[in-house]
């Protein structure tokens, strides 16, 4: 028996592009930000989000009827989701902004994913996304989107049950000290965190097939939102120097280095 | 200004995390207000040791069976009450698992920007604008961001090693009960809540730890060469990514920019050579000490005390040694 139609899911997966985790972070001199001309990638977060969806789909088959991505970004945020594309989702969404602008504040770019979800024909069930981006490490737009649409959310997971058929899933979530679980409606709104899953790499004919998969651009002007950000950035400064560089010769001289420190007891 | 702080609490004791956060409403320069939000039971645990704060001026607080736990869904149509049209300028949490979740939602209800993380705040109240600074790139770059008159409320959250924990022993303070907001429907239920019962300290909030590379060679080696020093020095366990990857340990110990961000009392690192990655979520310890035989490993440039040795050889040593002194 074909499920109906309101038993299939829509996932939507917001994505970032941002300077690859392993590249050393170098402060421009002017101080208004950082060297970007280094390898981007995905978010890591996000990269566990696409992964996330995979795999819901890889279980629950053809009641899984969608992933889409989405990423608000320059040009080159084209190729991110290039990369989530030939991981396995179907379609993506690039909203794109000039090279020159601002990066957006979580609460723009919470809104311009509502007027995106808005904007689906079959709606949005399901929208998975990286718990932080690891460039500015707010950490704030899942939560932020499901304020704004009143959704459940259920925020650091580390396993992700959904049942379809009753609209309802089952989140274990990381919290200080521990794990909680909890049950919510769809639609509704997860973020990633580390457990969940490690994600896949995308195989040769999956990257092909990704060139032929449809992305739609679109102008933050056709989604009514303003991408500005209401906060300034007086400056960005390197962390202060770490004087690093002192030896020890033997296990001896470490345990007096300790004692000096009062880390442990002087006797 | 006027700040409220969202305390939370967990078996009737007030998370260490809203203590910090409290210091750092202080020095906005206003009136700082607590909120304690729970059952009927908790709030009644729990006020009475809020009230001694030092720092608040008030307190309000709201119970019902749905703020036990209180997930976002429940809580926050509480803080949008209280907040609209009110005399309060800053909302204030730790930067913990569960205020991370809640503010950011609020925040978006009321149509306000909110800043995560803050190591410092300073408000100005002639241009009513706070300028706090916050890591950015998992704490490679500092940025300043300032908030200006523009943004009504403004909302942060407040990282704890950067702030000392305010003091119970102020004088109490007169303590204000508002109505819960009942949610007829939410979307979202607690099913259980399990927390790691360790006798060794939470990681993120160790002010000891010692972590683990792939050095260890496999997760038996990990543990056996790890546990006695930790236990000796009463430290949280920690692990490099690589270390993670190997399998070696846990995920939920991983110490990096993907990991957990830790600044303890004393950072030891074994078998690390300090990738980037690694460096990013440890560097801000307060003293480092590196033990690796590969006297070229990155670790060693941002060690207070680097040791080039096998590690099979010194960790039994160090244990060996420190037993023989206490």
């Amino acid at each position: 028996m074909r499920p109906s139609a309101a038993r299939l899911l829509n996932i939507l997966v917001p994505v970032k592009r941002t300077i690859d985790y392993a590249v050393k972070i170098r402060v421009n001199p002017d101080q208004k930000g950082v060297d970007l001309n280094v390898k981007h990638s995905m978010n890591p977060f996000d990269e566990i989000a696409v992964e996330e969806a995979v795999r819901l789909r890889e279980k629950l088959k053809d009641q899984v009827k969608s992933i889409k991505l989405v990423t608000i970004g320059p040009a080159k945020a084209a190729d991110t989701l290039r990369t989530g594309l030939a991981m396995g989702a179907d379609s993506a969404i690039h909203v794109e902004i000039p090279d020159s602008a601002p990066p957006p504040e979580p609460l723009g770019v919470a809104k311009a994913l509502r007027a995106i979800i808005e904007k689906q024909k079959d709606g949005v069930d399901l929208v998975i996304l990286g718990k932080q981006a690891i460039d500015d490490d707010a950490g704030q737009t899942g939560q932020m989107l499901a304020g704004l649409l009143d959704w459940p959310q259920a925020t650091f997971a580390s396993k992700l049950v959904v049942d379809p058929a009753q609209k309802v899933a089952n989140i274990t979530q990381e919290i200080d000290g521990g794990l909680q679980e909890v049950k919510c409606k769809l639609p509704l709104i997860v973020t990633t965190d580390l457990r969940l899953n490690e994600p896949r790499y995308a195989s040769l004919p999956n990257i092909m097939k990704a060139k032929k998969k449809p992305i739609e651009k679109l102008k933050p002007t056709d989604l009514g939102v303003d991408l500005a950000p209401r906060l300034e950035t007086v400056k960005v400064a390197e962390p202060p120097k770490r004087q690093g560089g002192g030896k020890v010769e033997s296990v001896d001289e470490l345990i007096a280095k300790l004692k000096e420190a009062g880390v442990i007891g002087k006797n | 200004p006027h700040a409220l702080v969202f305390l939370e609490h967990r078996g009737g004791v007030i998370d260490s995390g809203s203590l910090s956060a409290l210091t750092a409403a202080e020095k906005l320069g206003g009136q700082v207000t607590g909120l304690i939000v729970g059952s009927q039971e908790e709030v009644q645990q729990v006020l009475p040791k809020a009230q001694k704060l030092k720092g608040l001026t008030s307190v309000l607080h709201a119970s019902a069976p749905q703020y036990a736990p209180p997930l976002p869904e429940a809580v926050t149509p509480l803080l949008e009450k209280l907040l609209k049209d009110s005399p309060f300028t800053h909302v204030v949490s730790a930067h913990s698992a569960s205020a991370k979740s809640l503010l950011p939602r609020v925040a978006a209800r009321l149509d306000v920007p909110a800043v995560s993380d803050i190591t410092s705040v300073e408000h100005d109240s002639s241009s009513n604008s706070t300028t706090f600074t916050r890591p950015i790139y998992a704490g490679n770059a500092i940025a300043t961001v300032r908030a200006p008159s523009e943004i009504p409320l403004k909302f942060f959250t407040v990282r704890s090693t950067a702030f000392g924990a305010a003091s119970a022993d102020g004088s109490e303070v007169e303590a204000k009960s508002v109505d819960a907001v009942e949610v007829a429907k939410p979307g979202s239920e607690h099913v259980k809540t399990e927390l790691t019962k360790s006798d060794r300290p939470e990681l993120g909030a160790a002010s000891r730890v010692v972590s683990g590379g792939r050095a260890l060679k496999d997760a038996k080696t990990f543990n056996e060469t790890l546990e006695p020093l930790a236990d000796l020095l009463g430290a949280a366990i920690g692990a490099s990514r690589a270390a993670v990857d190997a399998g070696y340990a846990d995920n939920s110990l991983q110490v990096g920019q993907t990991g957990k961000v830790v600044a303890p009392e004393l950072y030891i690192a074994i078998g690390i050579s300090g990738a980037i990655q690694h460096l990013a979520g440890m560097k801000d310890s307060k003293l480092i000490v590196a033990i690796n035989k590969d006297p070229d490993a990155p670790i060693f440039q941002v060690a207070d005390a680097g040791l080039v040795a096998d590690l099979f050889e010194a960790v039994p040593e160090l244990v060996k040694k420190l037993k023989e002194q206490q």
